[in-house]
C-alpha cells in the first residue's frame, strides 16, 4: 500500500476532502462495509424446496455454497406463500444445519442404561433380522373361525405425515407385503375425521377448496382452528379477503392470535360446536335462507328416507338400530326409501353380506375413511320429492332433527349469548347466495372429538344448504398441520386404507378379488371403477407376478379384522402381542393421547426403531421418562431394544409433499445428508432389500408377497439413495407399453395398466414431474394451475360443477368459476372443471346406466353414487346419519338436548391407565370442574421434535404454560408467571401460569364455567422443556375413525408445582378416590 | 460544500440524509413501515432476522407477559414483537368476551373506584407490534460514536461497523429509543442494520421478506409514507379511529424515522417514547456556549497578559 492510498483511506482525510463534512457517512465507511455482499449472492446454487412444517406448503429457496446450505428463504414465485415464511419456516436453516440434529446411529441394548454408537449397516441388518424373526413368531394365516388374514399383529408402524409421498408409498408397500397391517401416521390422530366427514358429504375426503381461494370469500368462518397461529402464512389469504371487505368470524374457546384479527370473536364452550352449527342449520331452514335451486338440484334434500328410520327426536337422543350392549348401531334403517341394500362408504364392509351374500361383516372397522362415499345399491333408484314437502324427504327429516337446536339452546349449552349467535347467523346468510359466498376453515378443534366426524358433517350440511360448495370463495377448508399429512392419507400409512382411499380388505370366508370389488365398488359415479383402481395398484406392487390367474395377487394383501388403529396397537403392545415398532417422524410419547399408555406399550416391546432428527421423548423414555421418575419403570428392567436412526432433512432428499390444498409440490435435494443421517426412502428401500436378500430362495408361501414385490428402484449418489422420481413415476403409473399415464380415466381392469395411487395418476404425465412445475404465481391467474400439481387431475376447487347453475351458467358473473361452453360442447372456466369434460348439463342417464354414465349433467358430486351432496348420510358413518350433539366423554355438564349424555357408540377404552371423570351431573364430576382444551402456538410444532431443540424458537415460547382467566386465577389463587398443577382422572402435570383476559368465563346452563387452555408442544427433552399435555388426555375415540378426544377434557387446577416421584401417582389416585372414579366410570353407552 | 446546512445535519428538517452524509448519487432513502394493525404476532421477523444476521439466542426465559418472551430490543434481539392485551375495542371488531364488570383486584387501566360499563367489560383487543431500530434521520448513536463505527449508509440507514466498533458504549445512552445495546460476551454494540448487506444487492431485509401478512413493509421512505397515510385514512373510515402514525414526520425530534409505525394506541402503550428527541439536539448550542466560554476565557487571558505587557 502506497502512502497516497493509505492517506486516502484515512477517514479524516476523506472527511476533509470529500462530500461528507461531518464524517458520519461515506467518510466513515470501512473497507469491510465497502466490500459487503449478501451471502445469497455467493451461493453456488439455489435449490427449490418446500417448508417441512405445517401443510401450507410454503415455497423455499435453499442457498448452497460448497455443498453446504447457507441460507433458506421464502420463494417469491410460490402462489401460495408469495415468498413469506412463518417463524418455524424461517428457522428451518437452524433445523437442518443446527447442532441439535443427531448424525450417529445409536443402539440401546435390552436392559441397557446408556446409548451405544452403532454402525449404520449393522443396525440395518439387525432391524431386518428383528422384523423377520418377529414376523415369523407372530404370523397368522387364519383367524380362529377360519378366515384368511395372512398377517402379523406383532409389528406396527407409526409416522408419515412429515415424510414424502414417495416414502409413505414405500412404507405401505413393503409393510403390507410383509403382512403388517398396523401401519399408521399422524393423519389418524389429526384429520381422520375429515376424510370420513368430507368423504361421505361430498365424495372425497380432502378439503373442497384451497387457501388462495379465500381471497374470493365474502365471509370467512374460522372455527375449530387457530388459523393465524397454526398456519400463519396461509392466513395471508384471510387477510387478503379482509382487505377486500370480507368479514372474518372466529369461533373458539379461547381468544387467540386468530381472534385478534377477526371482526367477530365468539367464545364457545369446547365440545359444543354441533349445537352452534346445528342452530345455524336451524336458522337457515326456519328463515328460508337456504339456496333453493342449489339444494334441490345438487343435494339429496329431495330423497326420501326409509320408513323404518327413527330420529333422535323420536328416541331421545339416539337413532334407530342402537345395540346398547355392543355399543353399535345397525344402520339398515337409516337407508333411503326404495332401496334395500346400500353400498356403504366408510363402513361399507357392513354391507358385505348383503352385497355378496357371504362372509361376515365387520362393523367396527374404522372404515369411514375409505372411498368416502356411498349410495344406493344395484339398479335401485331411491324415491324423491322435489317439492321437498314429503315428511320423509331428507329436507324435512333434517328440519325436524334440528328443530331443537335453537338460539336459546346455543346460549344454554355453548355459553354464547343469543344476540351474538344472531349477529353471526345474519352475516353468514347475508353472504351466501348467487352473488356471494362464505367459506369455512377448520382444523383439529373439530376433528379430535368422540363425535369429530359429525362436527365436520354439520358444517358440510350448512355449506350445502347455503350453496357454498364448489364455488369460488366458498367451500370447506380442512387446515392440515403436517407438511404432507394430506399425502399420508392419500398414499396412506393408515391401517384401513390402500392408496387412493381404496379400503383395505377385511377378512371374509372365501373372499376373492371379485367379491371384494362387488362389495366395495359403487354402481354409479367414479367409484364404480374400483376394479380399475385396485387392479392397477396390485400391478404396481407385484408387477408381472400379479396376473388374472392369481387374482392379481389380491390374496397377498393382509386382512383386517376390526380396527387396528394406533390406539388399538398401544393396547396390543401393553398386552404383549405387538413386539416390534417403527416410529418414523412421530413422537407418541408426547403427541398421542394418554402418553403413559404410549410409553408403557413401548416398554413392553422387544424392539423399537426411532427415526428422527434428535433424541425425542419416544426414543429416550427408557432412561428419563416420567415412569422412571415415578418409579413405575426401572431402566435396567426394561427389555426393549431401541435403535435410533438419524433422519435426513427436507433439504437433503428429493420428494413430494402434498399440502392442505391437495397440491403435490416437489422438493429437490440441495445437499446429501451427512454422517448416518438418511432419508426414509433410503431406510425403507434398503431395509426391504436386506429382507428380500434374507428371504431369497424361500419356498414359504408367507414370503411370496415380499419376494414377488417390485422393488428395483434405481439409486444415485454416494449413499445409494433411491431415486424419488422413479417412485413417483410408479405412483403415477404406466400402460402396457410402459408409457406414463396421464389420467385415471386411462386405467384398466384387465391388468394392462399399473398405477400406485389412482388419484395421483397424471402427476408424471408425459414423463414430466408435474409436481416440480414452478411457473411463478405472478405470471398466472389466481388459480395458478401451472404451479405444481393438485389431485385430482390438477383441479384446485372440487365439485366446481356446482359453481354453475343446472343449465351450466355461472350462478352470477361475480362468482363464475367453470361453465358449459355450448359452442365448444365442453366445460371450461378458470379452473380445470371437476366434471366429465364433455358431459352436457342436459344429459340424463338411462335407467340401466352404470358408473360414470349414470351421473347426470347436473350432478356435481361425481364420486357420490347419486351425484349429490349429502345432507343426510344413509350409509358410511356408524354413529348416525345426521350430526347430533353429545357431550364429550368427559364433561362437567349434562346434555341439555337429550337424555343421551355422550355418543352412544364412541369407543371408550377400559384400562387402569385410562380412567374417565364422572360425566355430567354424576357424583364426583365436580372434582374435575373445569374444561381443558389444547392447541398449537405459532412458535412450536406438534410434539415439539422439530422446534423445542431450536434456540431461535425455544426462546420465543420458552416454557409449557397454562392460560386461565383472571376470574379462575382468583378462584384458584393462581399467580401469573407462577406454577400451576393440572390434574385429570389419568395424570397430573405442571405448567407456568399465564393469567389473561383472553380466557373468559362463560355462562353455561345458568352457571359460570371456566375453561383452561394449554399448548401440547412440550415434553421433557430439548432446549425448552415441560410436562406433556397428553399426560392428561384419555383414549376415547370417535367410532368412525378412532380419533381421540383431546379438545375437551375435565380437570382441576391448583396453584404450585406438581408432586415428584411416586407422590405424583398418589396425587392422581387421591383425586380419583374423591371423584369415585372406577373402571366403569364413563363407560356407559 | 457551501450548500450544505450543517445545522440541519444535527436537528430539524433534513431532506437528503444520504447526500448530506457524503453520497452525492445516493439511491432513494429506504426504510420500514410497520403496520401493526395487520400484525399476527407470529414473530417470523424475529427469527428471520436472527437467521440472516446470525444473532445469538437471547435467553430462554418465560416472562408471563402475554406472548412476549423476548422482552425488548437489544444486542441479541433486533426485531421484537410486543403483545398488548387491552379491555378496549378495536373500533370495528366485536370481541364478545363475557366479562362480568367486577373488580378482581387485577391491575387494569382504570382508576380505582371506576366501574366498567357492561359493554366495556366485553371489549377486548390484543395489539401486536414488531419493533425495530428506527434508523433516525438524526441519529444520536451515530453522532456520539467516537470511532466512526456507526455510520450513515447510502440508503440513509444507520449501521454499526463491527470491524471498527471498540465497544466504548457511548451510543447506548445516546439512543432516545433504547435500541442499541452492547453484547456482553463480545463487548461491541449491535442492532438492526436494515440488512445493509442485502440492500446492496437489491434484496429486501430478511424480516420484511418473511412477514406473512406484510405488516412489515420495506421500500423507499417516500413511498412508504404515502402508503401509510392512505392506510390510516382507510382505517379511520372503517371505524378504527385509534390508528395513527408514529415516527413518520420529518418534523419530529429525530427528524423522522427511517423505520416508522402505524399504531392503534398512544406510543407509550407500546413502550415507545411519545416525543423522542435526538439527544445531540443541543450539541451545536452547547458547542456554541462552550466556544463562547472558551473565547471569553481566552480573551480574558489575552487581556491579562496583554495588559501586563502594555
Amino acid at each position: 500500500m502506497g502512502v497516497k492510498t493509505f492517506l486516502e483511506g484515512w477517514p479524516v482525510y476523506r472527511q476533509l476532502t470529500g462530500t461528507d463534512p461531518l464524517g458520519r457517512g461515506a467518510a466513515a465507511k470501512s473497507k469491510v462495509s465497502d466490500n459487503l455482499t449478501s451471502r445469497n449472492t455467493e451461493a453456488d446454487r439455489v435449490v427449490k424446496s418446500v417448508c417441512p412444517y405445517c401443510a401450507v406448503g410454503c415455497g423455499q429457496n435453499v442457498y448452497v455454497k460448497d455443498d453446504k446450505v447457507i441460507q433458506i428463504e421464502g420463494d417469491p414465485d410460490s402462489p401460495i406463500s408469495r415468498g413469506r415464511l412463518c417463524p418455524k419456516g424461517s428457522a428451518s436453516l437452524q433445523l437442518t444445519t443446527g447442532e441439535a440434529r443427531g448424525h450417529q446411529a445409536l443402539y440401546r441394548r435390552p436392559y441397557g442404561t446408556e446409548w451405544e454408537p452403532i454402525d449404520l449397516g449393522t443396525a440395518m441388518d439387525m432391524v431386518a433380522e428383528r422384523v423377520l424373526k418377529t414376523r415369523a413368531e407372530t404370523f397368522a394365516w387364519d383367524t380362529e373361525d377360519g378366515q384368511r388374514v395372512r398377517r402379523t399383529l406383532g409389528i406396527a408402524h407409526l409416522g408419515g405425515a412429515t415424510l414424502d409421498n414417495e416414502e409413505n408409498y414405500l412404507i405401505k408397500k413393503l409393510l403390507t407385503a410383509l403382512g403388517v397391517v398396523q401401519v399408521e401416521n399422524q393423519a389418524r390422530i389429526c384429520h381422520s375425521s375429515t376424510v370420513a366427514a368430507l368423504g361421505t358429504s361430498f365424495g372425497r375426503g380432502g378439503g373442497t377448496t384451497y387457501m388462495q381461494d379465500l381471497q374470493n370469500s365474502d365471509c370467512i368462518v374460522i372455527e375449530g382452528s387457530n388459523f393465524a397461529e397454526a398456519h400463519p402464512v396461509g392466513f395471508q389469504w384471510v387477510m387478503e379477503a379482509k382487505a377486500r371487505g370480507a368479514k372474518v368470524i372466529h369461533v373458539d374457546p379461547r381468544f387467540s392470535r386468530t381472534s385478534a384479527l377477526a371482526d367477530i370473536f365468539v367464545p364457545i364452550r369446547a365440545g359444543t360446536d354441533i349445537v352452534w352449527l346445528g342452530a345455524l342449520i336451524h336458522y337457515v331452514l326456519e328463515n328460508e335462507k337456504y339456496f333453493h335451486d342449489y339444494v334441490v338440484n345438487y343435494t339429496n334434500a329431495a330423497t326420501l328416507v326409509s320408513e323404518d328410520f327413527r330420529d333422535t327426536e323420536d328416541l331421545d337422543g339416539v337413532f334407530s338400530g342402537l345395540d346398547r350392549d355392543k355399543h353399535v348401531y345397525d344402520t339398515d334403517s337409516w337407508q333411503y326409501s326404495g332401496v334395500e341394500a346400500t353400498a356403504a362408504s366408510g363402513s361399507r364392509d357392513s354391507q358385505y353380506d348383503a352385497r355378496t351374500g357371504k362372509g361376515k361383516s365387520v362393523a367396527d372397522a374404522g372404515r369411514a375413511e375409505s372411498h368416502g362415499h356411498g349410495g344406493p345399491g344395484p339398479s335401485q333408484t331411491p324415491h324423491t320429492d322435489e317439492t321437498l314437502q314429503h315428511p320423509r324427504t331428507v329436507f324435512q327429516v333434517l328440519k325436524r332433527h334440528y328443530s331443537r337446536y335453537t338460539a336459546e339452546m346455543v346460549e344454554q349449552v355453548c355459553g354464547v349469548p343469543r344476540e351474538q349467535f344472531e349477529r353471526v347467523a345474519e352475516l353468514i346468510t347475508d353472504n351466501s347466495n348467487r352473488d356471494r359466498t362464505t367459506a369455512f376453515a377448520y382444523a383439529v378443534g373439530w376433528t379430535q372429538h368422540t363425535v369429530g366426524v359429525q362436527y365436520i358433517r354439520t358444517a358440510s350440511i350448512l355449506q350445502l344448504l347455503l350453496g357454498n360448495i364448489g364455488r369460488p370463495g366458498g367451500g370447506i377448508l380442512a387446515l392440515r398441520g403436517h407438511a404432507s399429512i394430506q399425502g399420508s392419507s392419500d398414499i396412506p400409512t393408515l391401517f384401513d386404507l390402500l392408496p387412493g382411499y381404496i379400503p383395505m380388505p377385511h377378512a371374509h370366508l372365501d373372499e376373492t378379488l371379485r367379491s371384494f370389488i362387488e362389495a366395495d365398488s359403487a354402481d354409479k359415479g367414479y367409484w364404480a371403477n374400483l376394479d380399475k383402481y385396485l387392479i392397477s395398484l396390485l400391478k404396481a406392487w407385484w408387477g408381472a407376478n400379479a396376473t388374472a390367474e392369481n387374482d392379481y395377487a389380491f390374496d397377498y394383501l393382509p386382512r383386517l379384522t376390526g380396527s387396528h388403529s394406533t390406539y388399538e396397537t398401544v393396547q396390543l403392545q401393553i398386552e404383549g402381542e405387538c413386539k416390534g415398532y417403527f416410529l418414523m417422524g412421530e413422537n407418541p410419547a408426547v403427541g398421542s393421547a394418554n402418553t403413559k399408555m404410549q410409553r408403557l406399550g413401548m416398554a413392553n416391546l422387544e424392539w423399537l426403531v426411532v427415526r428422527d432428527f434428535s433424541l425425542i421423548e419416544s426414543a429416550t423414555w427408557w432412561k428419563d421418562g416420567p415412569e422412571i421418575e415415578s418409579g413405575e419403570l426401572r431402566t435396567d428392567e426394561i427389555g426393549t431394544e431401541v435403535f435410533f436412526f438419524p433422519a435426513a432433512s427436507h433439504t437433503e432428499k428429493s420428494g413430494s409433499f402434498t399440502n392442505t390444498n391437495r397440491l403435490l409440490q416437489w422438493r429437490h435435494a440441495a445437499v446429501e445428508p451427512t454422517g448416518d443421517a438418511r432419508s426414509d426412502l433410503w431406510f425403507m428401500y434398503h431395509l426391504g432389500k436386506r429382507i428380500r436378500d434374507r428371504l431369497a430362495g424361500s419356498t414359504d408361501e408367507r414370503d411370496r408377497p415380499v419376494l414377488d414385490l417390485t422393488w428395483d428402484y434405481p439409486t444415485a449418489g454416494s449413499q445409494d439413495e433411491p431415486v424419488g422420481e422413479a417412485v413417483l413415476a410408479e405412483i403415477n403409473g404406466w400402460d402396457a407399453e410402459g408409457n406414463h399415464l396421464s389420467s385415471y380415466e386411462e386405467l384398466k381392469a384387465d391388468g394392462t395398466t399399473s398405477c400406485g395411487c389412482w388419484i395421483y395418476c397424471g402427476v408424471y404425465k408425459d414423463g414430466v414431474n408435474q409436481a416440480a412445475r414452478r411457473k411463478p404465481g405472478k405470471e398466472q391467474s389466481w388459480v395458478s394451475p401451472e404451479w405444481a400439481w393438485a389431485w385430482p387431475a390438477n383441479r384446485r376447487t372440487l365439485y366446481s360443477r356446482a359453481s354453475a347453475d343446472p343449465d351450466g351458467n355461472p350462478w352470477s358473473p361475480r362468482k363464475a368459476l367453470v361453465w358449459w361452453d355450448a359452442d365448444a360442447q365442453k366445460w371450461t372456466g378458470h379452473d380445470t372443471p371437476d366434471f366429465p369434460p364433455t358431459k352436457a348439463p342436459s344429459y340424463r342417464p338411462g335407467p340401466d346406466a352404470k358408473g360414470v354414465d349414470a351421473i347426470s349433467g347436473i350432478d356435481p358430486f361425481i364420486l357420490q353414487s347419486d351425484g349429490k351432496g349429502w345432507l343426510y348420510t344413509p350409509v358410511g358413518l356408524v354413529d348416525g346419519p345426521m350430526p347430533t350433539h353429545y357431550e364429550p366423554q368427559e364433561s362437567p355438564f349434562e346434555n341439555l338436548l337429550y337424555k343421551q349424555q355422550s355418543n352412544p357408540v364412541r369407543k371408550a377404552v377400559e384400562s387402569r391407565h385410562n380412567r374417565y371423570a364422572p360425566p355430567g351431573n354424576e357424583p364426583g364430576s365436580q372434582v374435575y370442574p373445569y374444561v381443558v382444551t389444547t392447541y398449537r402456538v405459532t412458535e412450536h410444532f406438534t410434539a415439539g421434535g422439530m422446534t423445542r431443540w431450536l434456540p431461535y424458537l425455544a426462546e420465543l415460547q420458552p416454557a409449557m404454560f397454562v392460560e386461565v382467566s383472571p376470574e379462575l386465577a382468583a378462584e384458584r389463587k393462581l399467580q401469573n408467571a407462577g406454577w400451576a398443577t393440572i390434574v385429570t382422572a389419568r395424570g397430573v402435570i405442571e405448567a407456568r401460569v399465564l393469567v389473561t383476559d383472553r380466557m373468559s368465563p362463560l355462562t353455561v346452563g345458568g352457571r359460570t364455567m371456566h375453561q383452561i387452555g394449554m399448548p401440547y408442544h412440550w415434553g421433557p427433552n430439548g432446549l425448552t422443556t415441560g410436562d406433556a399435555f397428553n399426560e392428561l388426555s384419555s383414549i376415547s375415540l370417535d367410532p368412525n375413525v378412532s380419533i381421540q378426544e383431546v379438545k375437551a377434557l375435565a380437570a382441576d387446577i391448583r396453584p404450585g408445582r406438581r408432586p415428584r416421584g411416586a407422590a405424583r401417582l398418589r396425587y392422581v389416585e387421591g383425586f380419583q378416590r374423591r371423584a369415585g372414579v372406577t373402571a366403569s366410570t364413563g363407560q356407559e353407552a | 460544500m457551501t450548500d450544505i446546512d450543517l445545522k440541519a445535519m444535527l436537528y430539524g428538517a433534513e431532506h437528503d440524509v444520504a447526500r448530506d452524509a457524503g453520497y452525492p448519487d445516493a439511491p432513494p432513502r429506504m426504510g420500514f413501515f410497520t403496520d401493526t394493525s395487520i400484525c399476527i404476532g407470529c414473530k417470523a421477523c424475529e427469527v428471520a432476522c436472527k437467521e440472516w444476521n446470525h444473532v445469538p439466542e437471547d435467553g430462554i426465559n418465560f416472562t408471563g407477559m402475554s406472548y412476549d418472551n423476548s422482552v425488548s430490543l437489544g444486542a441479541d434481539t433486533w426485531r421484537h414483537v410486543k403483545f398488548i392485551e387491552q379491555p378496549k375495542s378495536l373500533g370495528n371488531n366485536f370481541a364478545g368476551l363475557q366479562r362480568a364488570p367486577v373488580d378482581l383486584g387485577m391491575p387494569t387501566l382504570t382508576r380505582p373506584g371506576d366501574e366498567l360499563e357492561a359493554d366495556q367489560a366485553s371489549e377486548f383487543r390484543w395489539l401486536m407490534a414488531s419493533d425495530v431500530c428506527k434508523h433516525c434521520t438524526h441519529a444520536a448513536c451515530l453522532d456520539v460514536c467516537p470511532t466512526g463505527a456507526l455510520f450513515r449508509t447510502e440508503f440513509g440507514t444507520v449501521v454499526v461497523q463491527q470491524d471498527v466498533c471498540n465497544g466504548c458504549g457511548y451510543c447506548v445512552p445516546a439512543c432516545p429509543y433504547g435500541v442499541i445495546d452492547k453484547r456482553e460476551d463480545d463487548g461491541r454494540v449491535w442492532k438492526c442494520t436494515l440488512c445493509y448487506d442485502r440492500l446492496g444487492e437489491g434484496q429486501e431485509p430478511a424480516c420484511a421478506k418473511a412477514c406473512p401478512t406484510e405488516s412489515i413493509q420495506f421500500g423507499p421512505l417516500d413511498e412508504l409514507r404515502e402508503r401509510a397515510a392512505k392506510r390510516v385514512e382507510q382505517l379511520h373510515e372503517s371505524g378504527v379511529t385509534d390508528a395513527r402514525l408514529y415516527g413518520e414526520s420529518p418534523d419530529d425530534g429525530v427528524g423522522g424515522d427511517g423505520a416508522f409505525f402505524l399504531l392503534l394506541d398512544e406510543p407509550e402503550v407500546y413502550g415507545l417514547p411519545p416525543d423522542p428527541v435526538v439527544t445531540t439536539r443541543d450539541l451545536p448550542s452547547m458547542w456554541k456556549h462552550a466556544a463562547a466560554a472558551a473565547a471569553t476565557l481566552l480573551a480574558g487571558i489575552a487581556l491579562c497578559f496583554g495588559g501586563r505587557r502594555s
